[in-house]
């Protein structure tokens, strides 16, 4: 690519500070009309921030935005997206009860006499969602449509506009194979309209088979521009977490080695609960890593919410240590050693306005009663231990949770839930949406945590990381349990073919 | 049951079981009593409430924002004393309208400012505007004052003959043109929409470049206006001024527009809504005035139940 343009946005050593973190020093950041331009970094980089600077949600402490040549600083979204810069997010921040039509075009809708002109908004909004291919009625209501539908409705908006420059801050987490071609096409059509695309994702297939041009982060400072044909995968990964990737392979050896051989310790027989999950039987042992594979709607969080008490089950009963348990709730759960962190790690496990040490100690308070006390030593002492063992950043105790990355928020979650001492852990989801690295660092914990003798049930999207962390994997597909397989002789493929219907399980556990 | 239910938008649903109980309960009273099912009967459901129906609409507007305002009965209450004060004072009638209604917004912009500004709960701001503007009635006067302004009585008394010998005030007809203009501006105008999208989902709407602020502190800008109306209308319906009238009014007009269906988390609901509420709550009251025998305050304890119900019903919607 010929660098003849001049960059429609230019960012000169910006710099920005959360109170206890420094979010991004010096950071130059450039982007070029007609490209797709990749974000690149861990949780903790600095993507979002560099983003939210750009689009005008944050001012950045010092440094310098300009935009197609002139010095611009937005103080509202409002005046950035005036500015030509649209940007969609990870979560569809649109309004689910009004219509499509008036998502797309809220704002900036045509007018007459003084007041909307609905039929024009239609039509105008018809337009723009056929110029990317969508076909959906623009007077219906957004909530009634599917996320992915909701994810492209923000994109139609955000081009409804005369916009230079479209963000697209991780706009694939939420959508399957075919919506994501999809996306990859409009932004094409887009790019070679002659708009700047500013990409973020996670997924490295996607940043290689879409983006033109890369720029990476780490720990809020600028690691590196380059074109992505002259990178390969391992540099690029290198640069983003700054140390080598041996310890996934760790992670695979120990999964082999490990003898998952403890005495059982929660056994569900014929547990169900109509609409939820079928009836179910199901086999936990000390220091056991038991994976849940199946589709988003199997069942998996359902299953799972029943061996925590969340939700009542139906039918079927429930052995801890071989005594049957009747939960009557979480707090009964909690007391039998069970502990489960949530996949909705805003709403249900932490407290964000609090600091990530009130975080800590209000899990260990409520696990000891509220009668006796912890000395502020022993808490500190925990705190430090649990901020090292998680490498949870900043390493400080008083920052608050709402400042920190979504990586690290979920390690202050692990860590909230460790400092219960469970016996059982059950994790929903525990490394979406985060980076690499601190994926690795996750799934590490999980097998060294199961080596010490947790039963861990492991639940998540990813197969290749089901089927490399766990000792067992069971299969869920329309709220049913098909399957139990063995982990360390299965491999991706075979969950699939089950998890798509057709194969009887040869293998089957138990 | 089913195909009404998928031919009418969810939406609808807790508005149209306004109206449906408003027919319910009208219905009853005809069966019940002798004259109830005539014409004079609905125009006095308008008349006696023509200054809740003009809260309710502005009302609509601050809990579709997401938000709550307490301060509107005590609004109408310093209404009625700046009308009377000034008419006794000899202010000629439009310089008593224009002060009223200035006092009304006046104190709305500075409790929307307050809101934003300093991101406190509006509940906690306008109950401290509820207390301020009942305060200040007494600043005015601890008496209460009589209204004996020769053309605020003729407004007053002046009935307007409908077809089928059906009379009204003019009362009535501003409180329908101000639901007429609230469903115009809450429907056909950009700010209108605003209020939707804020009251859906702020954060979105921020994001998506809208201007909340601006929304966020016009609702309570209305809101106040429509109160210092509603207290222009009261003083034509009592002809007094007097710090102690409307207490409790805005707990009213909050019922009024929840029974009317609009959800008070904010982005769902109808002005008509709140005009169905008002008009199911007058209903409840002819009723019970119709009956007899039972005293006032079982009007409160229907509302009460109705109230619990109507919450419950869009609990259950909203799950969905």
């Amino acid at each position: 690519m010929t660098e003849s343009p001049p960059p429609v946005v230019e960012m000169r050593g910006i710099s920005l500070a959360f109170p206890g973190v420094k979010a991004l020093q010096d950071v130059d950041f450039r982007l070029f009309p007609g490209e797709v331009h990749a974000l690149m970094g861990e949780n903790g980089a600095g993507k979002s921030t560099l983003i939210k600077t750009l689009t005008g949600v944050h001012r950045p402490d010092t440094g310098q935005v300009v935009l197609a040549g002139d010095d611009v600083a937005f103080s509202s979204p409002g005046e950035a997206q005036h500015a030509g810069i649209s940007t969609v997010y990870q979560e569809v921040n649109l309004c689910a009860n009004l219509t499509v039509a008036e998502n797309i075009l809220l704002g900036r809708e045509p007018r007459r006499f003084g007041g909307i002109d609905f039929p024009a908004m239609r039509r105008r909004a018809a337009e723009v969602l056929a110029r990317i291919g969508v076909h959906i009625d623009p007077a219906s209501s957004l909530g009634e449509h599917p996320i992915a539908v909701q994810q492209l409705v923000a994109i139609a908006r955000a081009i409804a506009i005369d916009c230079r420059v479209l963000v697209l801050d991780e706009p694939t987490s939420s959508l399957d194979a075919g919506e994501v071609a999809e996306l990859f096409r409009i932004m094409r059509v887009l790019r070679d309209e002659g708009v700047a695309i500013l990409f973020v994702s996670h997924f490295l297939d996607q940043v290689y088979e879409i983006s033109d041009r890369m720029t990476v982060l780490r720990n809020g400072t600028l690691v590196g521009e380059h074109l992505t044909a002259d990178v390969d995968r391992r540099t690029l990964i290198a640069q983003m977490i700054g140390r080598d990737l041996g310890t996934l392979e760790a992670i695979e050896h120990a999964a082999e080695e490990r003898q998952a051989q403890g005495p059982v310790l929660v056994a569900a027989t014929g547990l169900g609960r109509r609409g939820a999950i079928e009836p179910f039987d199901l086999e936990i042992r000390a220091g056991q890593v038991v994976g849940l594979a199946g589709l988003l709607g199997s069942g998996r969080t359902e299953l799972a919410r029943l061996l925590f008490g969340a939700d009542r089950a139906d039918s079927g009963r429930l052995l801890v240590d071989g005594k049957p348990l009747r939960l009557r709730g979480p707090r009964s759960a909690i007391a039998a050693g069970i502990a489960f962190s949530s996949e909705d790690r805003k709403g249900e496990g932490l407290v964000a306005d609090l600091s990530i040490r009130d975080n800590l100690v209000l899990a260990m308070q409520a696990a000891r009663g509220w009668t006796r006390p912890l000395p502020r030593k022993t808490k500190d002492q925990l705190v430090d231990k649990y901020l090292k063992a998680l490498d949870i950043r900043p390493a400080n105790p008083d920052a608050l949770v709402r400042t920190l990355s979504g990586g690290n928020q979920q390690k202050v979650l692990l860590a909230r839930w460790l400092v219960t001492e469970p016996r059982l852990l059950i994790l929903d989801e525990p490394t979406r949406g985060i980076d690499i690295g601190a994926k690795a660092q996750i799934q590490q914990l999980v097998t060294t945590l199961a080596a010490e003798g947790t039963a861990i049930l492991f639940i998540s999207a990813e197969l290749e990381e089901v089927v490399r962390i766990a000792d067992r994997i069971v299969v869920l597909r329309d709220r049913r349990k098909i399957a139990e397989l063995d982990g360390s002789v299965t491999g991706v493929d075979e969950v699939v073919e089950l998890i798509a219907g057709g194969a009887t399980p040869e293998k089957v556990v138990s | 049951m089913t195909t009404l239910a998928q031919r009418v938008p969810s939406r609808f649903l807790p508005v149209l079981a306004t109206v449906a109980l408003f027919v319910l309960a009208f219905g009853v009273g005809s069966a019940r009593y002798d004259g109830f099912a005539s014409g004079q009967v609905i125009a006095n459901l308008f008349i006696d409430n023509a200054f809740l129906i003009v809260l309710a609409a502005g009302m609509t507007f601050v809990i579709l924002s997401g938000g709550i305002d307490l301060s509107v009965g005590s609004v109408v209450a310093l209404s009625t004393m700046v009308t009377a004060s000034g008419l006794q004072a000899g202010w000629p009638v439009p310089l008593v309208i224009v002060a009223v209604l200035l006092t009304g917004s006046t104190l709305g912009l500075l409790m929307g400012l307050v809101i934003h500004k300093f991101d406190i709960q509006p509940f906690i701001v306008t109950l401290a505007g509820m207390f301020l503007a009942r305060g200040l009635c007494f600043l005015i006067s601890v008496e209460s004052v009589s209204i004996k302004d020769r053309t605020f009585r003729d407004v007053a008394t002046a009935a307007i003959e409908l077809p089928g010998g059906v009379t009204i005030t003019y009362n009535v007809v501003i409180a329908l043109l101000v639901v007429a203009a609230a469903m115009y501006v809450l429907h056909r105008t950009r700010f209108g929409r605003t209020v939707y999208a804020v009251g859906g989902s702020e954060s979105s709407a921020l994001l998506m470049g809208l201007p909340t602020t601006r929304v966020k502190v016009g609702v309570y800008v209305i809101s106040g206006l429509c109160s210092s109306l509603a207290g222009l209308l009261f003083s034509l319906y009592m002809l007094s001024g007097y710090g102690l009238h409307a207490v409790g009014m805005e707990l009213d007009a909050i019922a009024a527009v929840v029974i009317g269906g609009t959800l008070l988390a904010g982005g769902v609901g109808y002005v008509l809504g709140g005009l169905a509420g008002v008009l199911v709550l007058g209903t409840i009251q002819t009723l019970i005035s119709f009956q007899g025998t039972l005293s006032s305050w079982w009007t409160k304890i229907v509302i009460g139940v109705l109230l619990l119900v109507f919450i419950a019903v869009q609990r259950t919607i909203v799950r969905r």
